[in-house]
């Protein structure tokens, strides 16, 4: 049984620079390999839609016909199941979480 | 003979932002009965599966629970295997094994902050979750994601390992391992935790199986009863044995839970020396036909997943017994009796997680 | 196979008495779980002594179905019942800590055994389209 068994761990970060950061003005280093934004190479798209099937989400949007890909930010849960199975290869979740938003749109490419 | 007063406790209550409603019925301070009532959140999940097919829902069994999300996702994927038949690469079970017991790791430290949270120990929740932060890095830097890893799926793993990644996790969990040493020893040996933990809320061993206790509830009262012993994903090669404590009291179950800390880290390490390289992940044709119950072990306790399948790419019927919901029970019958003082200290130690519970 | 699994079929009757053998014998309470096959409910009380798992199984119509209580064994199976009653509408008699319903707040009764969602409830629309 001790008295305060914290003593020597609270002396030592007494003196330790915290380690919070002062989110939003520094912001997070982010590690490689995290899933975040969806970021689509537009020029390499054929529209074959099959991302747009796939979404479990439904976050996305392909129109064959005019060559649109559009997609809802706050749907997309990052989960990169469209990333494997476009057949181009032309999807990528960036490690980058994006900005908040207050409005509910599409994105349109 | 006091007057009996009924306090109800949540379902927004400043000790446990999750919603759960108690009734107590109180004698001057003790308490004489306990009337749990949840279900204000009752999502209705378990009926998804007749819109999702049964590979997508993998998502929806991860996003049950956010803290034992990993270990939704591999119990629903092994359900489903075991259904088809399916073998997976050896070196997926290993991977599962790596992540599932990292998310122990995490949701210990975040149970025992919330403890600390719980009777006022405000500077050891802050340690204990400043912690958990570097152990949710090792998670992002390998999965991908800090808290939904996303990383399983039906036939395997979605994402490798690399050995350079192996090597800095090992590093880094013995960092974890050294910070965890001494939050560890103040919730076991300070004097002011022990005064709020020994001898409250004790549950017998027969209470605690008559009761269904589950997870280390059931472990710190004697019985050392752990699914992992089932031997599923890479258990069985590994050199495992249940932690269990005879207390039976709220320090009993966070002995069994600062103990199963470091039992996972030593279980990565093991795992880690062990993992065959190989492929990970095995093609899923075909659609499920069969029924199974999928049973693991989850940071709170024992995960049932009933999975029944009619051959079309829609399951017929899912249905997921978490563990708090095993131990709504056993918290009954630890609050009939105890100080009014001692309940929010009660109520956290079945590590309650309701929204998991009501799915 | 991970795990044995033995499923025994058993009949309403029955239940309580091959209950109280199984818990002599100190096996704990799993869950109770009901699975709608068609017009038919498929009610199931798993046990586990040492992760030897045991499931009792019988049929019970879809509507109108009861089920004597076995709270009276293991109390822990309140829980259990309480949820299947509200969600499936089947009765359970005697059970010894009954919410009468109000276990679970659902927006409507019984929603387990309705056939499909009613048309108050609109499908996701596709994004965009709405
Ligand atoms: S799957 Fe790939 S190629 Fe096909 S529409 Fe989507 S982004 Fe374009
Ligand atoms: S990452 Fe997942 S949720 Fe987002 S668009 Fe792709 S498939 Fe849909």
């Amino acid at each position: 049984m001790a008295f305060f068994q914290m003593k020597k761990m609270i002396l030592a970060w007494t003196f330790r620079k915290p380690v919070t950061t002062s989110y939003p003005f520094e912001p997070r280093k982010i590690c490689p390999g995290s899933r975040g934004r969806l970021d689509v190479k537009i020029s390499e798209c054929i529209f074959c839609t099959i991302c747009d099937k796939r979404c479990p989400t439904q976050a996305l949007d392909v129109d064959k016909v005019n060559k649109k890909w559009r997609i809802d930010r706050l749907r997309c849960i990052s989960c990169g199941y469209c990333v494997e199975v476009c057949p181009k290869k032309c999807l990528l979740l960036t490690g980058d979480h994006g900005i908040p938003t207050v409005t509910k749109e599409m994105e349109t490419f | 003979m006091g007057q009996r007063t009924i306090i109800p406790f949540g379902p927004q209550h400043p000790v446990l932002p999750e919603p759960i409603h108690i009734d107590l019925v109180v004698e001057d301070e003790k308490v004489i009965e306990a009337v749990p009532s949840i279900g204000f959140i009752h999502r209705g999940l378990e009926r998804l599966v007749e819109k999702k097919d049964f590979v997508e829902f993998v998502y929806v069994a991860e996003r049950i629970c956010g803290i034992c999300s990993f270990i939704h996702g591999q119990t629903y994927c092994q359900g489903i295997e075991e259904i088809m038949k399916l073998e997976i690469p050896s070196r997926a079970k290993y991977l599962r094994t790596i992540w599932g017991e990292l998310s122990r790791i995490h949701s210990h430290l975040l149970w025992l902050g919330l403890m600390a949270d719980a009777f006022g120990f405000e500077s050891l929740f802050m340690h204990s979750w400043r912690v958990r932060e570097q152990v949710l890095d090792l998670i992002e830097a390998t999965t991908g994601g800090r808290v939904i890893f996303g990383s399983c799926k039906v036939g395997g793993a979605r994402r490798d390992i690399t050995p350079e990644q192996m090597t800095w996790l090992l590093k880094q969990l013995e960092v974890v391992e050294k910070e965890m040493h001494l939050i560890v020893d103040v919730f076991m040996n300070d004097s002011s935790v022990k005064h709020r933990l020994c001898g409250v809320g004790v549950i017998s061993k027969a209470d605690a199986i008559s009761l269904g206790a589950v997870g280390p509830t059931l472990r710190a009262s004697g019985v050392a009863d752990d699914m992992r012993l089932l031997k599923y994903a890479a258990f069985g090669e590994l050199d495992f044995e249940p932690i269990s404590r005879t207390e039976g009291d709220s320090y009993g179950r966070c002995a069994v839970r600062c103990a199963e800390l470091f039992q996972s880290v030593d279980l990565i390490r093991q795992a880690a020396a062990k993992i065959p390289a190989g492929e990970i992940a095995v093609k899923v044709t075909g659609t499920p036909s069969g029924e199974f119950f999928s049973r693991v072990e989850q940071p709170r306790g024992e995960v049932v997943y009933y999975i029944k399948g009619n051959g079309t790419k829609n399951l017929t019927r899912f249905r997921a017994r978490t563990p708090t919901f095993a131990n709504v029970p056993p918290l009954v019958k630890m609050l009939g009796g105890c100080e009014l003082a001692d309940v929010p200290v009660l109520v956290l130690t079945i590590d309650p997680c309701i929204s998991c519970t009501e799915r | 196979m991970i795990d044995e699994q033995t499923i025994i079929d058993v009949m309403p009757e029955t239940l309580v008495a091959e209950t109280r053998k199984l818990c002599e014998q100190g096996y704990r309470l799993v869950q109770i779980c009901a699975t709608r096959l068609g017009e038919e409910l498929q009610m199931d009380y798993s046990f586990d002594l040492n992760r030897k798992f045991v499931n009792f199984r019988f049929l019970l119509p879809k509507l109108g179905g009861r089920v004597p209580s076995i709270t009276g064994v293991f109390f822990c199976a309140f829980t259990y019942e309480n949820e299947i009653s509200d969600l499936f509408g089947v009765q359970v008699e005697g059970n010894a800590l009954d919410f009468k319903g109000n276990f679970y707040t659902t927006a409507m009764k019984h929603p387990f055994i309705q056939d499909a969602v009613p048309a108050s409830v609109p499908a996701p629309a596709k994004p965009g389209v709405q």
